[in-house]
């Protein structure tokens, strides 16, 4: 059991700053365990495509360091790239070759020793085996993606960058690659993945990880995080609809849905007093009567457009 | 595959990978040379060599076939390589090499090797063009050899460079046509520089290029316009510094990394 908790990718203090002179990372440190799917988040420009390029040797890091497996991707980058397979953000293909080919030069590259069964067998995970001897460039983006993830997996890395893998991809193809994801995580290959898709994160990932403007600002098991940082909302089903909140309701966050049909409260479900029982009670005593109610947790989605507006604020 | 082995099966990837992509434009590869170098024959060879008698005891005809071959050595190799690393540059997939398990040496040699192939089956291809038109006799097969593939394997390399610093695909034709194209021409291909006046000869003697013409076209009759050793000398110099560039290329990241 507590193999699963090892960690197979390390960064350690990584900072970034390009010869622009912009700080795309800074003083960034982060743990990968083997065997998780780790999202993460961030706004345009918070620097994920730039940690994930330091981790593969695309990117020169200013300072800090990042080991995979144990092997320093810098010193022992041999070591380390081997076990690293990564899926990049921008579609970039080779037009004018079949698809078996660029997959074979993939592994290739990568050390291995030429093997066709295992070619064959990505390319049938990915529902590619039958266009293996087409050009690239006569397949629709959907596949091209998918070509990427081929080449990614043909020499079987431990470690799996997939920077933005549903970008542009239609939902049925999203949810493919929500399953392939998974499967890839129980054959045991850690999955680290970005994405600006908030429901993806919280859809596949076990451990979230938010960056902005170059720091990390927060690390958390998916569930923990949730539970910390979400807010609930309390949807009340009225008898008869309101026109408007009552003033005698002032004390709380509500808002009217549904033409008057709905009061919604919305809390902090982490908080000693969520005010739930004092509202229920004051709108037995006001004669407000309701036939159901329920209540919903926040999505990651407004978890982290208020994280990110919180740490704004306090940053300015 | 353990951790520090040299990638062969890297090596061999890129090599294949480069040799497919010339297989595909094979026809062209082939007729191209053969239609240029016929074409010299008909104008050099046929109109003027009938009005020239011989250029160091070698009938005129024959005397140009080892600069003809240069010739296309050069362009073709700096061509060949500059586009096989450039292409993946302009396209993107660069990516894949930049973070494969890969040393500079071995993408290099991947690369560089593959080029370095085409053009040796290049120039044998237009020597056997230009034997349909003269009698070629090769006085030293060996050290023929040894200069097709040295300047093969150098010029590849320089072309590897210049894939890796241009920034369009204008730029990569720059270098073949504006400075290899005029030195060769200037530097012997069809005439013996004892030909020319001592002050333009000495001039020429600062053209690198002249060295490997005369040193390719001595292992074919023994007659050079300057010692084959220097010419051999400067081959090699000429692969020194281009190795030279291209380790410093990989490890500061220039044009490559950022
Ligand atoms: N090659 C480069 N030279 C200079 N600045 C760069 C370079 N690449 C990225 N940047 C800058 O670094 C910052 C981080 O970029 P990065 O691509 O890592 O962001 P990201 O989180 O992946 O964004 P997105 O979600 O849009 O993909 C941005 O401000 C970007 O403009
Ligand atoms: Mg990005």
């Amino acid at each position: 059991m507590h193999g699963a908790m090892s960690t197979i990718l390390s960064i350690a203090n990584l900072s970034k700053t390009y010869a622009s002179g912009l700080t795309a990372l800074n003083n960034v440190s982060l743990d990968i365990r083997k065997g998780e799917i780790f999202a993460l988040l961030g706004p345009n420009g918070a620097g994920k495509t730039t940690l994930i390029g330091i981790a593969c040797g695309i990117v020169t890091p200013s300072g800090g360091s990042v080991t995979a497996d144990g092997h320093d991707v810098v010193r022992d980058y041999r070591a380390a790239r081997a076990k690293i397979g990564l899926v990049p953000q921008e579609l970039s293909t080779d037009a004018f070759e079949t698809v078996q080919a660029t997959v074979r030069l993939s592994r290739g590259l990568f050390g291995r020793p030429p093997d066709p069964a295992r070619i064959e067998q990505v390319l049938r995970d990915l529902s590619l085996w039958d266009k293996r001897n087409d050009q690239i460039k006569t397949l629709s983006g959907g596949m091209k993606r998918r070509v990427m993830i081929a080449k990614a997996l043909s020499h079987e890395p431990q470690i799996l960058f997939l920077d933005e893998p549903t970008a542009g991809v239609d939902v049925e193809l999203r949810r493919d690659m929500w399953g392939l994801v998974r499967r890839l995580r129980d054959s045991g290959v850690t999955v680290i993945l970005t994405t600006h898709y908030i429901d993806e994160a919280e859809e596949m990932a076990d451990r979230i990880g938010v960056i902005n403007k170059g720091s990390l600002i927060l690390v958390e098991e998916k569930a923990a995080l949730m539970k910390k940082l979400g807010r609930k909302q309390l949807t009340l089903h009225l008898q008869q609809a309101l026109p408007a909140v009552p003033a005698e309701l002032g004390g709380w966050n509500l808002q009217l849905r549904s033409a008057g049909e709905e009061l919604e409260y919305s809390f902090d479900a982490a908080a000693e007093d969520t005010g739930v029982p004092a509202l229920l009670k004051r709108l037995g005593e006001l004669g407000i009567g309701f036939k159901d109610l329920n209540t919903r947790q926040s999505s990651l989605e407004e978890i982290f457009v208020g994280l990110v507006s919180a740490r704004a604020g306090a940053g300015a | 595959m353990s951790g520090r082995a040299f990638n062969r099966h890297g090596v061999r990837a890129i090599y294949r990978f480069e040799m497919a992509r010339f297989r595909r434009t094979l026809w062209q590869s082939v007729a191209t040379p053969v239609i240029t170098t016929s074409l010299y024959f008909v104008v050099f060879g046929a109109a003027i060599g009938s009005r020239m008698t011989q250029v160091q005891g070698v009938p005129y005809g024959a005397f140009i076939v080892p600069g003809l071959v240069m010739l296309s050595l050069f362009t073709q190799s700096i061509l060949n390589a500059s586009f096989g690393i450039h292409f993946p540059k302009f396209i993107g997939t660069i990516y894949e090499i930049l973070s494969a398990p890969i040393s500079p040496l071995e993408i290099v040699l991947g690369y560089v090797g593959a080029a370095a192939t085409k053009s040796v089956m290049l120039g044998l291809t237009i020597l056997a063009t230009a034997a349909l038109f003269v009698p070629l006799h090769i006085l030293h097969p060996g050290w023929m050899v040894g200069f097709l593939v040295l300047t093969a394997a150098s010029f590849s390399l320089f072309g590897f460079i210049i894939g890796i610093w241009a920034q369009n695909f204008e730029q990569m034709q720059v270098i073949p046509m504006l400075i290899i194209t005029p030195l060769t021409f200037l530097g012997g291909t069809f005439y013996s520089i004892d030909m020319l006046p001592p002050f333009w000869r000495t001039v020429t003697l600062f053209n690198p290029l002249v060295y490997l013409i005369s040193g390719f076209r001595w292992s074919f009759y023994g007659a050079s316009d300057v010692g084959v050793r220097v010419s051999l000398a400067m081959t090699l110099g000429f692969l020194l510094v281009c190795l030279a560039v291209v380790a410093w290329i990989f490890r500061t990241g220039y044009r490559l990394k950022n």
